[in-house]
């Protein structure tokens, strides 16, 4: 981009001006990415038993990441298709709060937030909330999500695929490509102790009630971490007050 | 059958929370409390299935191959690697550990 001097016009946003290729190569940088790690997504949840067609219709229909995997892990586990599909959902909620926020940017039409809903996930969201104005977010919303939809369909289809093709998954230690997406995600949310906290306490309801509990229901429990560390918290600060 | 109704609930209730978000008035979620447990539930579950994941098999404690991928996988993190680079270091040592007859 060479040197530009704006003109002098009153701008009614506070950030510098962001030239639109910037914005669609980050879009493009974050949805070849995390596209391409469909093919993890398709290898493991062949492994797991689901058809190529079931594979691809869950990154068709689901279309977020977490709970994609979440799935297919607690279907290996043998849980029951509610518990499995609980698991899913509320993994998925955060799209929900995640969309509160892209509402008031994008500002999109009525009859647009059918088909971009679909988008509203941990990338699209990131992307958008990263530009400067709602021209430039809206951008980046756009190409992020159309990007990751293609490549995430087209890497999951190749790597169902591929499973088929390798046999045992477990021998190329695709297996572990699940828990680490996990943990990538969990990664940059652990600002603070309280996040922390939750984390750890979650690990320990997971794995300890696993032994005890049907399958799919322990992860259901170790949610309760987050009320729980809320609630400690909030007592904690109460008897700090009262002293 | 079973995968599929576990497929349709899951495609379904994903879909509705997406579009619940850009549909309400943004005033709905505003409370603080459920501002902070929406922010929390996603680390607890993350947590939890990070945790499952590595180190059971068939519903029981072990600790195999994907432990040492899962660590691989942290340091990458730490090293500020990008996301393909992670899941491609946790893949590669889990099946090198496993070569050498871990």
């Amino acid at each position: 981009m060479a040197e530009q001097t704006a003109p002098p016009d009153i701008r009614d946003e506070i950030a510098p001006p962001k030239s639109d290729a910037a914005v669609v190569r980050d879009a493009l940088g974050v949805g070849i990415a995390v596209g391409l790690s469909g093919f993890a997504f398709g290898v493991t949840s062949a492994g797991s038993g689901l058809s190529l067609l079931q594979t691809c219709a869950l990154s068709l229909l689901v279309f977020t990441g977490a709970s994609q995997f979440a799935l297919v892990g607690a279907l290996a586990a043998g849980g029951n298709p509610f518990t499995a599909a609980a698991g899913a959902f509320f993994l998925g909620t955060r799209n929900a709060f995640y969309g509160l926020r892209l509402g008031q940017l994008l500002a999109f039409r009525r009859v647009v937030r059918p088909f971009a809903a679909q988008w509203v996930i941990d990338e699209t969201t990131a992307v958008a909330l990263a530009q400067p104005d709602r021209r430039t977010a809206r951008l980046g919303f756009t190409v992020t999500g159309l990007t990751l939809y293609v490549l995430w369909n087209l890497t999951t289809l190749l790597g169902a695929l591929g499973a088929e093709a390798i046999g045992d998954t477990g021998a190329w230690g695709l297996d572990a490509a699940g828990p680490a997406v996990f943990l990538a995600l969990l990664a940059p949310m652990l600002k603070s102790a309280t996040e922390r906290a939750t984390a750890a306490l979650a690990v320990l309801l997971g794995l300890g009630l696993m032994p005890v509990l049907p399958a799919g229901v322990p992860v259901l429990a170790a949610a309760l971490a987050a009320p729980a560390v809320l609630w400690f918290r909030g007592r904690r600060e109460e008897k700090e007050e009262g002293r | 059958m079973n995968v599929w109704l576990a497929i349709g609930l899951t495609a379904a209730g994903c879909y509705l929370v997406k579009l619940l978000g850009l549909l309400v008035p943004a005033d709905t979620l505003e409370r603080p409390l459920v501002q902070r447990l929406a922010a929390l539930v996603p680390v607890a579950l993350l947590a939890a299935l990070t945790a499952q994941q590595t180190f059971s098999s068939q519903g029981s404690l072990t600790v195999d191959a994907r432990a040492a991928g899962l660590a691989a996988a942290g340091l990458a993190l730490v090293l500020r690697a990008p996301f393909l680079v992670v899941v491609g270091a946790a893949v590669l040592v889990t099946a090198g550990v496993r070569a050498l007859g871990g």
